[in-house]
C-alpha cells in the first residue's frame, strides 16, 4: 500500500526507484536457477486464485455473520419463554437485553461487515438478512415488552395521571354555625 | 373442605394484612408523636394536704373529668373522664379516703379511692323528675355506724352509706313539687329547704337515722325571688327579690321560718346596677356583686344586715376555709393591670390581712374566674396560704408566696376548631453557628448511633441513644423544613383563646386571649365559632406573614352580634378585629385570593344576605368576574329542606353597601318530614388534592371518577329512629342517604338502608363517601362505601387521542353538563362505635388513603381504604389479587397494630384533623378531645424518603471503606503489573 502510494506520488518526489520496473536491470543476468518468466506467470495466476478464494471465503463469512442473529433469536426466544409473563427483575433484564442487542447490532452493521468488504463480494444480501433478523429480534423484544404490559397501548396507560377537570362553578354553605 | 378454605382465607387475610399494618417499635414511641393530657376548666377543687403522704388537690371540671393533681408540680396523679352526658355536679371527700362524685343530674354517685383513683363503689339513685342535684356530706352524722352521704337528685333525697354506697333511706319530694335548694344538718336532724314556685319557702325536718319526717313549715315570701338561695350559716339564708333591689334574709330556727327584707340601697348609695349574689360560702357573711364592686355583708344573729366592706375591681371570692383556733379565712383577688392582688382575710377580724400578695400573671390568661384556698403551717408556726386560681382562659395556677408554683393550660381540653399554618422560611446564616457549636455533640451522637447499629452499644448507650432521638432539636425548630413536617397547629378553644402548637413537640409557641371573645357587659356569653386560613402567602407574597380569621359570636343564638379577629400566624398578634353590623350564620371561604393572597370569604347572615370580606375594591372586582359562578346552599335540618341559591345583585338596603349581596333561589329539596329527618351532612374538604380522575380497573379498563367539590352527602333517618339506639324497632327504622350536587340540586345517588339508624359519621373524599351507622336487624354497627363514577366520560377510550393529546378530559367542566353517574357500593360490619372519621390527606393525592377512625375507646384506628373497596369479591381473580383487592369478608378487620395512638388514649376524643406534609407519602394527624395527640402517618410507608433510623454514619463509613479498598487494590495491581513486566 505504502509502496503504491510512493509510485503514484512520484511526481512530487525528487527521485524514486521502481522495483517493479524490471526493464532497467535487464543487462544484469539473473541469479542461477531463477526464471523470471515462470515467476511472473506463477505469481499472477497464484494471486488471482488466492484472491478468488479469499473473496469466496469473505462472502461465505459475511453470510455466516448475517445469519448469526438467528441463533441469538432462538436463544432469546427460549430465554423469554423461561422468564414468564410477570414483571420482575429477571424478565425485565432479559427483555431489555433482547431489545438492546438488535439495536446495538443495527447500529454497527457497517462495522460488522467491514472485514468482508471487497469489490467482488456482494454484501447487500447478507446485510439485508442481518438487518431483517435483527429487526425480528427487536420485534420479539417489543412483543415481550407488550406481553409484560410495559407498553402504553391501553387507554389506562395514558389517563392514570390525568388531572381532574377544573370546575367552573363553586358552591359552599351547609348547616348554620352553631 | 369448607373448613380448609376458610382457614386458608383467614391465613390469606392475615398475610395480606400483615404488610398493611404500620405499627411502631417500642423505641419509636414519642419520636414523631406527642400526647398531652388535660382536665378542662375546674369547677370544684378540694385540697387534700395531710401532714404525711403526698399533697394533692382533687378537682372536677367542665369536661366531666375527676382528677387528682400533684400539689407540688401540677401533674396528674389519676384522672377519670366521665362521659359527655355524665356532668359532675358535686365533689367531696368522705371518710378521709374516698372521693365522692355526684354526676348525671344527681343520679350516679361514685366513690373513688383517694390515693390511686380506683372506683370503690357506684350507686344509681332512682328518681323521676329533673331537679337540682346536691351532694352533702355531713360531719359526724352516723346511722348504724355508717357515715352518711346525703344526696338530693331527681326530686328525691337519698341517704347513702359511705362505706358501700348502699341507699339507707330515701325521701321522695316529687309529690310536694318543691325545688330543694339546701340541705342543713343540725345534730340528728336534717333540714331540707326549698321553694315551691318562686315565693313559697318550705322547710322539712327529717330524722337523719331513718328519713322520717319530723316537721315541716312553709311561708309565703312577700315577693318573688331571683336566683339562687344562699346559705349563710346553719340556719340563715339570703336571697334576692325579683327586682334585684332587696335582700331577703330567711331564718329557720328549729324548723320555723321567719324572714326579713332590706333594700340594697340602704347598704350602698349607688345601687343602680344589677345585683348578683356570689356563690361563695362564708360563715355569717355573704358577697354581693353590684356594678363592678363586691359588697361583703354580714348577717348578725338577729338577721340584721351590716355592710362590712366594699371591694372594687374584685374578680373572685373563695369559700371560707376553717383554720385552727376557730378562725375562718377566705380569699379574694383584685386586678391591677398585669398584676393581681391576692388577699386572705379572717371572716371575723376584718381589719387585718392574713395574707396580702402581689402576683404577676401573664395578661393573656385574663381575669381570675375562681379561687380556692388552702393553708399550711410555715416553719415559724404561722399560717401560710396557697391559692388555686382558675383563669378566664380556663388555665389553672397554683400561687404560693407570691409566685406561680405551677400552671396548667387546661383550656386546651376544649378545642373548638383547628387549622394548620406554615412556619417561617429559614433565614440564611442562622443555623451554621449552631451546627458548629454542636459539632462535637453531633459527632458524639453519630458515634452512639453507629454503636447502636453495630450492636456494640452498652445499656447506658442505648438509653442515651433513645434520649437523643426523642429530644432531637431538629424536630422542634421554629423554621420550615424540607419535608413539611414542622408546622403550627392553630387551635381555638372554648375560652376564646387561640393557641399555636408546634407539631414537633407540641409546645405552645404563642397564645392569645382574644379580647373580642372576652366576657363583657355587652357580650355575656361569647363563643368562638370557627377558625379559617385568611392569608396563606406563597410565591409572590412570601415576605408577608400568614394570618388566620377567627369568627366569634355573643351567645349561642344565631341572631347574636358577631365578631371577626385577624391574627398573625407567626407572632400571635391580633392584626385587626371587627364587630360586625350583621349576624353570622355561615362563613364560606371562596376559592379565590387577591393579590396579597388574602382569601375571599362570603359571610351569610340570618337574613340570607352575603357580605364579602376582605372589604376591598379588588375583592369586589374578583367576585364580579366570578359572579355567575358562585352558589350557596343551606341545610335546614329542622324542616328537612336543602335549598340552593345563586348570587343575584347588591343588597337593596337603605344604606348602600357594595360588599353586600342578595341571592335568588335556584332549587330546593324537601324531604318528607314524616319519614326522613336530616341527621348528618358531609362535604369534601375544600383543600383536598386529587391526583387523577381516572381509575384503572384490573382488565386495563378505565372508569372516570366523578370528582366534584360541589357534592353533599346527606344522611336521613326515620324520625322515630333518630333517637338513641334501642328506642326504635327495625321495622320503624330506615336510613336514607343522598349524594347531591349543590350547584344544580341534582340528586346523584339515593340509597335506603332498611332497619338501620344513626348516629351517622361520614367522610367524603375524592369520589367516595364512607359512613358508619347502626344496623338494628344485625345488632351491629356497619360501614358502607359509595363510589361515584362518571359514565359519560367512559367513551374516551381511543389511545391515539391521548397520544396526540386530542381529548377534552381536563378542560373546565360545568355542573350543568349532566354527567351520567354510576355508583358502586358495599357494606361491612364494624365492631366499634365511632366518635369521628377522617381520611388522610397528602400533598399531591398520589398516596393511597387510610381512614382514621376515632373509636369509642378514645383511640384512633387507621384502616386502609382498600378494605372499603366496592370491587371486593369473595374470590378475587389472580389479576385482581395482584392489584391488591382483598377477598370480601363480612366485617372489617381491626388490627391492633394499626392503632396510630398505640398504647395511648385521647380521652374524650371529639375530632381528628389531617394536614398534608410536603413529603407526598406523609400525612400529619392531630386528634383532640380532653387530650391532644399528634403523629405522622405514611399510609403507603415512606416510599419517598429514608426512614428516621437510617444510619448515615454507617453509609459514610461504608463509602470511605470502599474508597480505601479501591485505592489499596489499585496500588497493589499497579505493583503486580510492574513485576509482571520485569519478568
Amino acid at each position: 500500500m505504502e509502496k503504491g502510494k510512493g509510485v503514484m506520488g512520484s511526481g512530487g518526489r525528487r527521485w524514486g526507484v521502481d522495483f517493479s520496473d524490471n526493464s532497467t536491470s535487464r543487462d544484469i543476468p539473473d541469479p542461477p536457477g531463477f526464471s523470471r518468466a515462470s515467476l511472473d506467470q506463477d505469481d499472477s495466476t497464484l494471486s488471482r486464485q488466492k484472491k478468488d478464494a479469499e473473496s469466496n471465503w469473505k462472502a461465505q463469512k459475511a453470510w455466516e455473520v448475517a445469519q448469526a442473529p438467528m441463533k441469538n433469536l432462538l436463544m432469546m426466544g427460549f430465554m423469554m419463554w423461561m422468564a414468564g409473563s410477570t414483571v420482575h427483575l429477571f424478565s425485565i433484564g432479559i427483555t431489555f437485553s433482547a431489545l438492546w442487542q438488535p439495536i446495538s447490532a443495527l447500529q454497527s452493521v457497517g462495522k460488522m461487515f467491514e472485514p468482508y468488504k471487497d469489490n467482488k463480494v456482494e454484501l447487500l444480501g447478507p446485510k439485508l438478512l442481518f438487518i431483517a433478523l435483527n429487526l425480528g429480534g427487536l420485534a420479539l423484544g417489543v412483543w415481550k415488552l407488550n406481553a409484560l404490559g410495559l407498553l402504553p397501548t391501553h387507554t389506562s396507560d395514558w389517563v392514570s395521571s390525568l388531572a381532574p377537570a377544573q370546575e367552573v362553578e363553586f358552591s359552599g354553605g351547609g348547616v348554620n354555625l352553631g | 373442605m369448607a373448613m380448609t378454605i376458610r382457614v386458608f382465607l383467614i391465613l390469606l387475610l392475615f398475610l395480606s394484612s400483615t404488610h398493611l399494618s404500620y405499627s411502631l417499635y417500642e423505641d419509636q414511641v414519642g419520636l414523631m408523636d406527642w400526647h398531652q393530657q388535660y382536665i378542662g376548666k375546674v369547677k370544684h377543687a378540694l385540697f387534700h394536704t395531710q401532714k404525711s403522704g403526698r399533697k394533692r388537690v382533687l378537682v372536677s371540671t367542665e369536661e366531666n373529668v375527676v382528677a387528682s393533681l400533684d400539689l407540688r408540680r401540677g401533674e396528674i396523679f389519676w384522672r377519670h373522664v366521665l362521659g359527655t352526658n355524665d356532668v359532675v355536679d358535686g365533689l367531696d371527700i368522705a371518710l378521709g379516703k374516698y372521693v365522692i362524685t355526684l354526676s348525671s343530674d344527681g343520679s350516679i354517685l361514685r366513690a373513688w379511692n383517694l390515693p390511686d383513683g380506683q372506683m370503690v363503689w357506684e350507686s344509681f339513685l332512682q328518681g323521676s323528675v329533673a331537679s337540682k342535684s346536691i351532694l352533702y356530706i355531713p360531719k359526724n352524722l352516723k346511722a348504724d355506724k355508717d357515715d352518711l352521704i346525703l344526696v338530693f337528685g331527681k326530686g328525691c333525697l337519698h341517704a347513702v352509706s359511705s362505706i358501700d354506697g348502699e341507699v339507707l333511706w330515701k325521701k321522695d319530694f316529687v309529690g310536694e313539687s318543691i325545688e330543694v335548694n339546701h340541705i342543713i344538718q343540725s345534730t340528728d336532724e336534717i333540714y331540707v329547704a326549698g321553694f315551691v314556685g318562686s315565693s313559697k319557702f318550705y322547710v322539712y325536718g327529717l330524722n337523719a337515722k331513718n328519713g322520717e319526717l319530723l316537721k315541716n313549715d312553709h311561708k309565703a315570701l312577700p315577693c318573688d325571688t331571683f336566683g339562687e338561695l344562699l346559705s349563710v350559716s346553719g340556719d340563715k339564708f339570703v336571697v334576692l327579690d325579683k327586682t334585684r333591689s332587696k335582700i331577703l334574709t330567711i331564718n329557720i330556727k328549729n324548723g320555723e321560718i321567719s324572714y326579713k327584707q332590706k333594700p340594697i340601697s340602704d347598704l350602698i348609695e349607688d345601687s343602680s346596677g344589677q345585683a348578683v349574689l356570689l356563690p361563695s360560702r362564708l360563715p355569717e357573711l355573704f358577697a354581693l356583686r353590684i356594678n363592678s364592686h363586691v359588697l361583703l355583708i354580714k348577717v348578725t344573729n338577729e338577721g340584721e344586715l351590716v355592710l362590712v366592706d366594699q371591694i372594687n375591681n374584685a374578680a373572685a371570692v373563695s369559700d371560707a376555709l376553717s383554720i385552727p383556733e376557730g378562725q375562718h379565712a377566705f380569699a379574694f383577688v383584685q386586678h391591677e393591670d398585669s398584676k393581681i392582688h391576692l388577699f386572705v382575710k379572717d371572716v371575723n377580724d376584718w381589719n387585718g390581712d392574713l395574707l396580702k400578695e402581689r402576683v404577676v400573671i401573664d395578661h393573656q390568661r385574663g381575669n381570675v374566674d375562681k379561687i380556692f384556698i388552702n393553708n399550711y403551717v410555715r416553719t415559724d408556726r404561722s399560717y401560710g396560704f396557697r391559692a388555686l386560681m382558675v383563669m378566664e382562659d380556663h388555665s389553672l395556677l397554683l400561687v404560693q408566696q407570691g409566685e406561680i408554683v405551677w400552671s396548667r393550660e387546661d383550656g386546651l381540653a376544649s378545642v373548638v376548631d383547628v387549622t394548620a399554618s406554615e412556619l417561617p422560611v429559614e433565614k440564611e446564616g442562622v443555623s451554621v453557628a449552631k451546627v458548629e457549636q454542636n459539632l462535637f455533640e453531633w459527632l458524639k451522637g453519630h458515634v452512639l448511633k453507629l454503636k447502636g447499629t453495630l450492636m456494640i452499644a452498652s445499656a447506658e448507650d442505648v438509653v442515651a441513644i433513645q434520649a437523643l432521638r426523642l429530644r432531637s432539636s431538629e424536630k422542634s425548630k421554629m423554621t420550615r423544613d424540607h419535608n413539611g413536617f414542622r408546622k403550627l397547629l392553630i387551635v381555638l378553644t372554648r375560652a376564646g383563646k387561640v393557641f399555636a402548637l408546634h407539631t414537633g413537640d407540641g409546645r405552645v409557641v404563642w397564645s392569645i386571649l382574644l379580647h373580642t371573645l372576652r366576657k363583657t357587659e355587652v357580650c355575656e356569653h361569647p363563643i368562638g365559632l370557627n377558625i379559617y386560613q385568611w392569608q396563606v402567602p406563597h410565591h409572590h407574597a412570601l415576605d408577608e406573614n400568614p394570618s388566620i380569621l377567627v369568627v366569634g359570636r355573643c351567645g349561642p343564638s344565631l341572631a347574636a352580634p358577631s365578631v371577626l379577629s385577624f391574627i398573625d400566624a407567626y407572632t400571635g398578634k391580633e392584626l385587626n378585629s371587627l364587630s360586625l353590623a350583621h349576624t353570622v350564620a355561615q362563613v364560606i371561604p371562596l376559592p379565590y385570593t387577591d393579590s396579597t393572597e388574602q382569601r375571599l370569604h362570603l359571610i351569610i347572615d340570618i337574613n340570607r344576605y352575603a357580605y364579602l370580606y376582605p372589604r376591598t375594591s379588588e375583592a369586589i372586582g374578583i367576585l364580579q368576574r366570578e359572579f355567575s359562578n358562585v352558589y350557596w346552599y343551606s341545610v335546614d335540618a329542622d324542616n328537612g329542606v336543602i335549598r340552593g341559591h345563586a348570587l343575584k345583585s347588591n343588597c337593596i338596603h337603605k344604606v348602600v353597601d357594595e360588599y353586600c349581596f342578595d341571592f335568588r333561589n335556584l332549587w330546593s329539596i324537601v324531604f318528607p318530614s314524616e319519614s326522613e329527618k336530616i341527621i348528618a351532612t358531609v362535604t369534601r374538604k375544600s383543600n383536598e388534592v386529587v391526583h387523577t380522575q381516572a381509575k384503572v380497573m384490573t382488565d386495563h379498563d378505565v372508569m372516570y371518577k366523578y370528582v366534584s367539590k360541589n357534592v353533599l352527602f346527606v344522611a336521613n333517618a326515620a324520625p322515630k329512629a333518630s333517637g338513641e339506639i334501642g328506642t326504635a324497632t327495625p321495622e320503624e327504622a330506615s336510613l336514607v342517604i343522598y349524594i347531591i350536587d349543590t350547584v344544580t340540586g341534582r340528586i346523584l345517588h339515593r340509597m335506603t338502608h332498611h332497619g338501620c339508624q344513626g348516629p351517622v359519621h361520614a367522610v367524603f373524599s375524592e369520589n367516595w363517601v364512607v359512613y358508619h351507622y347502626f344496623n338494628l336487624r344485625a345488632h351491629r354497627y356497619e360501614m358502607s362505601v359509595v363510589e361515584v363514577y362518571d359514565q359519560s366520560r367512559a367513551d374516551n377510550k381511543d389511545v391515539w387521542k391521548f397520544v396526540l393529546g386530542k381529548h377534552n378530559l381536563t378542560s373546565p367542566i360545568s355542573a350543568y353538563y349532566r354527567a351520567e353517574v354510576v355508583t358502586k357500593s358495599q357494606s361491612y360490619f364494624f365492631t366499634h362505635s365511632v366518635k369521628a372519621i377522617e381520611v388522610t390527606s397528602t400533598a399531591k393525592g398520589i398516596t393511597s388513603k387510610q381512614l382514621l377512625i376515632g373509636t369509642i375507646g378514645d383511640q384512633v384506628l387507621a384502616l386502609d381504604k382498600r378494605f372499603l373497596d366496592p370491587r371486593r369479591t369473595l374470590n378475587p381473580s389472580q389479576a385482581e389479587k395482584e392489584e391488591g383487592i382483598i377477598p370480601l369478608t363480612d366485617s372489617l378487620p381491626i388490627i391492633s397494630q394499626s392503632y396510630i395512638t398505640h398504647s395511648l388514649k385521647v380521652e374524650g376524643l371529639r375530632g381528628i384533623v389531617t394536614v398534608p406534609a410536603k413529603l407526598e407519602s406523609t400525612s400529619l394527624v392531630f386528634a383532640y378531645g380532653v387530650d391532644l395527640f399528634f403523629t405522622q402517618i405514611a399510609p403507603s410507608r415512606t416510599y419517598d424518603s429514608l426512614t428516621e433510623d437510617f444510619s448515615y454514619a454507617l453509609l459514610l463509613l461504608t463509602i470511605v471503606a470502599l474508597v480505601a479498598a479501591i485505592f489499596v487494590t489499585w496500588v497493589l495491581s499497579q505493583r503486580k503489573d510492574l513485576q509482571e513486566k520485569w519478568r
